[in-house]
């Protein structure tokens, strides 16, 4: 049959220019914004547009920023493989187990927490992790412990799980629409051909749900390394993350060439390891459209 | 059985997903000031303190105020792009599209920043109007993520059908492509203006004086006797939203049947 | 005078040339089926007369109007879609009626149109239904209605049987052919089923690769293939390679295992030359017959049977004939008083000469 996308491109042009004028104007160009900001300086409240390096010699310099930055990756990373792996068999479950028609309700299930007050979903961990927090009340009321337990909250371990509470559904759908792709007889053919349940899960499921992971992994690993209430709420000094030192250079220290520098440092860094990522698992995606 | 033990671990996720919108209520109608367990007695002395800050509704209506016009125009946005991506082909589509979907992926505080360096430089003074410019971009990808099934599934030849038996274009729209995705759409406006009331990183950074209720909210964190108002502003504000799903989600599903479609998808 | 006439019809997707130089008349009242493989054009041309498809070259005149600039909605042309494209969203009747919204007729007189239009679909009753609850046959129903009632000149088809199952396809098949006849409109129908065509049409065009091969009634097409391609496509065919030779001032067609006969007239006719050439026989045309059997008059050979497929009301045989380098193939009526051979049977195969067809080669 004759391919009738191909009729009106220009109609296509017509319609995508609204919104592309707007991501260019509101997103391309407030980005090519911040990279040149980042090459100038800030003196109180004059800026000197001279072009330098100044910025990067400081952030890279200076150890209190390699240390947010090395913490923010190692967080976004712990983030992300605690999110997917406890994602992935919730996602399996609803794909596998539930019956098809009930499937949109679980998934619904799923996403609701996710759109509701992020603000307050955050303060909430911190009334269950803190000192006399919904956790340590209940660990104390069973038993469990004498004293409350005070490396829960304030700190690197309570901003991961309220982080990988927070993006728990980004993760569960890339995974669930994968494993909805697989033909349900190719797990049939696997078993027909000799393979048990579980070797088939590892040698037919897995590899045909890789997309649906990495993509996960992604879709929590970039938008958590830039997250600042979290930190902020819950991770105590030891706990900022880099988003929280953009936030003070630009709206505290009146410093905003550093910070945008920070921010160009960090999406570099997060655009570099996700090339990597990509790079690494090209040959799960390769042949998957 | 295998099937069981997966079956008990979905259900203890879900109770990990649901615990901190379960203890909301607890705390909101709890007439202790500290938040904590044990709790005290029953009050609804909290919401009605609500209903006293002059601030807090203020906040409020900025907010409102912020998500209907970013609703509607991310949603016109989204239908421009669901229509030109589900229907035509033309030069650079996937890098076209790719760049309008980014903001989905990026850190909202590199939107912020970098919407507030522009905003800085060109003079254009903090407030409701550079929220909106903010939200629009980051609602229009989510706008597009629920119109695409939509138009995708909206048959060409139902529209040359139309034309054929003596339609005009305008016609063809009004009568067969808006019943069809109005659904989308519905879902579509339910969702930006959810997201927008709940944003707060890109409004604490370009509001202005013109403070929405998230940043309210934040600036209550700091003053703990605030806190039991906060929660009761927290119920009600997760209720409101589950109500505003549970709509979206059923025009969704209306519109994925009236269409014939097979409904297993969710929002994204 | 032709109602639909189209001269040098040229249709370009980016460089693809889907449709090159097509000329073409269409009658009043005819049944004329477009023929071809999938992407041979077929669909590409009947979209083009219908509005949708705009060629770069060529003249589209239907009634004697220029369609150019005409759009779909003004040309007096309707279309059933390959899937129906029944508007999900509304009843079955507000789907017939669909296309009288425009018109200046009053409600009263909409309601008895669909009515009517409804009973000549066979679909009385199902006016209030919902549309997108109905099975495949009751789709196209709704579809041949929705098109007809607003008396097009021209109803154009778009294979809309190939979604229906092979005895609701047959029944269909018939039902169009009286709705045509009742109608008395032109109806243009493309389908891929060579079967299809020969059962419903008037006339066929055949379609290769934006081409019209060949233009021709069922028979015509049958019979005289004017190319091994056509032959091919249409009906099965055994294709026989040999020699065109003269002798005696005639030609004489050799065939290995069928031996040389002189050519019959008709293909002389045909402007035959000599040198290499491919003959056509169709299976019906070989006949098997016992060993030692009476033979009537005409050609016969023997050969030995290599494979046999049974087919209930017939049986068709490969043979390899004695001297020929490979199996023909030949159809059997299965009757109670003849034996089916089994493989490996040694048979007789008698012929008849007039049925050649001859492909010149190359």
């Amino acid at each position: 049959m004759a391919d009738r996308q191909r009729s009106g491109s220009g109609r296509g042009m017509l319609l995508i220019s609204g919104p592309l004028l707007y991501a260019v104007v509101m997103l391309a160009a407030p980005m090519a914004a911040i990279l040149v900001f980042s090459f100038w300086t800030q003196d109180f409240l004059n800026i000197d547009t001279t072009p330098t390096w100044a910025n990067y010699r400081e952030a890279f310099s200076d150890p209190i920023y390699r240390e947010l930055m090395v913490r923010s990756l190692k967080i976004s990373a712990m983030v992300t493989a605690i999110t997917v792996l406890l994602a992935f068999p919730v996602a399996y479950f609803i794909s596998f187990r539930v019956r098809p028609e009930r499937k949109a309700l679980w998934i619904f299930l799923v996403t609701i927490p996710f759109w509701t007050s992020y603000l307050i979903r955050v303060f909430l961990w911190k009334v269950i992790l803190g000192y006399n927090g919904v956790l340590n009340s209940a660990l104390i009321g069973l038993g469990v412990i004498d004293e409350p337990l005070t490396l829960i909250l304030y700190n690197f371990n309570a901003v991961v799980i309220t982080l990988a509470h927070a993006f728990a559904p980004f993760a569960i759908l890339p995974i669930f629409v994968a494993l909805e792709r697989i033909d349900r007889s190719l797990l049939e053919a696997a078993l027909d051909l000799g393979e048990t349940r579980l070797s088939a899960f590892f040698r037919v499921t897995l590899p045909l749900a890789m997309p649906g992971v990495v993509g996960a992994c992604l879709i929590v690993f970039i938008p958590t390394i830039g997250d600042y209430v979290t930190p902020r709420l819950v991770g105590g000094p030891g706990g900022l993350m880099i988003a929280n030192m953009i936030q003070t250079q630009f709206l505290k220290l009146n410093n905003a060439p550093l910070g945008a520098a920070l921010a160009v440092i960090a999406m570099g860094i997060v655009t570099i390891l996700a090339l990597v990522f990509l790079a690494l698992n090209r040959r799960f995606l390769r042949g998957r459209s | 059985m295998k099937g069981a033990g997966l079956r008990v671990y979905t259900a203890l996720y879900l109770v990990f997903l649901y615990l901190p919108i379960v203890l909301l209520p607890i705390f909101a109608f709890n007439d202790s000031t500290v938040i904590a367990f044990p709790l005290g007695g029953f009050t609804t002395g909290w919401f009605a303190e609500l209903a006293a800050v002059e601030a807090l509704h203020a906040a409020v209506l900025t907010s409102v105020k912020i998500a209907v016009i970013t609703a509607l125009v991310s949603t016109l946005l989204g239908i421009c792009a669901a229509r030109a991506a589900a229907r035509y082909r033309f030069p650079g589509k996937s890098g076209i599209l790719g760049l309008i979907m980014l903001p989905l992926v990026l850190p909202e505080i590199i939107v912020a920043v970098s919407l507030l360096v522009v905003f800085l430089q060109i003079g254009l003074p903090l407030s409701a109007l550079t929220v909106i410019l903010g939200h629009v971009l980051i609602c229009t990808p989510f706008a597009i993520a629920i119109l695409n099934p939509a138009f995708q599934s909206l048959d060409v030849s139902l529209e040359e059908a139309a034309v054929d038996l003596g339609e005009t274009a305008w016609g063809t729209f009004r009568l067969i492509v808006l019943p069809l995705v109005m659904p989308g759409v519905i879902s579509s406006l339910l969702i930006a203006f959810t997201i927008s009331m709940d944003e707060f990183i890109i409004a604490f950074f370009l509001s202005g004086s013109d403070a929405t209720l998230p940043v309210y909210l934040w600036g209550q964190f700091r003053f703990p006797q605030r806190l039991p108002v906060v929660m009761a502003l927290g119920s009600i504000l997760v209720l409101l939203s589950v109500l505003l799903l549970v709509l979206a989600e059923l025009a969704r599903r209306r519109g994925a049947r009236r269409r014939g479609a097979l409904d297993t998808g969710g929002f994204l | 005078m032709a109602l639909i006439s189209l001269t040098g019809i040229d249709k370009f997707y980016g460089t693809y040339h889907a449709l090159r130089g097509i000329d073409l008349d269409i009658a009043e009242g005819e049944f004329f089926s477009l023929l071809g493989p999938s992407g041979c054009g077929k669909t590409t041309l009947l979209r083009t007369i219908a509005g949708f498809e705009h060629p770069e070259n060529g003249v589209l005149t239907i009634d004697g109007q220029n369609m150019k600039g005409v759009g779909p909605n003004r040309r007096p042309t309707n279309l059933v879609f390959q899937n129906y494209a029944i508007f999900p969203h509304l009843t079955v009747a507000e789907n017939v009626g669909f296309g009288l919204r425009r018109s200046p007729l009053s409600r009263a007189d909409k309601t008895k149109a669909v009515a009517e239009a409804l009973a000549m679909a066979g679909l009385d009753g199902y006016g209030p239904r919902a549309a997108h609850a109905l099975s495949g046959g009751q789709r196209q129903r709704v579809a041949l209605a929705r098109a007809l009632i607003l008396k097009p000149k021209v109803l154009l088809l778009d294979e809309p049987l190939s979604a229906l199952d092979r005895k609701l396809r047959e029944q269909m098949q018939t039902e169009l052919r009286r709705l045509q006849r009742q109608v008395g409109i032109t109806f243009i129908l493309v389908t891929h089923d060579q079967e299809e065509a020969l059962i419903m049409s008037d006339r066929i065009a055949v379609m290769f690769d934006g081409r019209i091969a060949q233009l021709d009634t069922p028979e015509g097409l049958y019979l005289r293939p004017n190319s091994r391609a056509v032959g091919e496509f249409i009906g099965l065919m055994n294709l026989l390679p040999g020699m065109l030779r003269p002798e005696d001032g005639r030609l004489l067609a050799d065939i290995p295992g069928l031996g040389a006969i002189p050519l019959p007239p008709d293909l002389v006719a045909h402007g035959a030359a000599p040198g290499p050439a491919t003959f056509g026989l169709r299976p019906e045309s070989l006949s098997l017959m016992s060993p030692g059997g009476a033979l009537p008059t005409g050609q016969f050979v023997d050969g030995t049977v290599t494979e046999r497929t049974y087919y209930g009301d017939m049986t068709y045989y490969e043979v390899a004939l004695d001297g020929a380098p490979d199996p023909v193939t030949c159809s059997m009526k299965n009757l109670v008083s003849r034996p089916v051979l089994e493989r490996g049977a040694r048979t007789r195969l008698a012929w008849e000469p007039g049925a050649l067809i001859l492909f010149p080669d190359g």
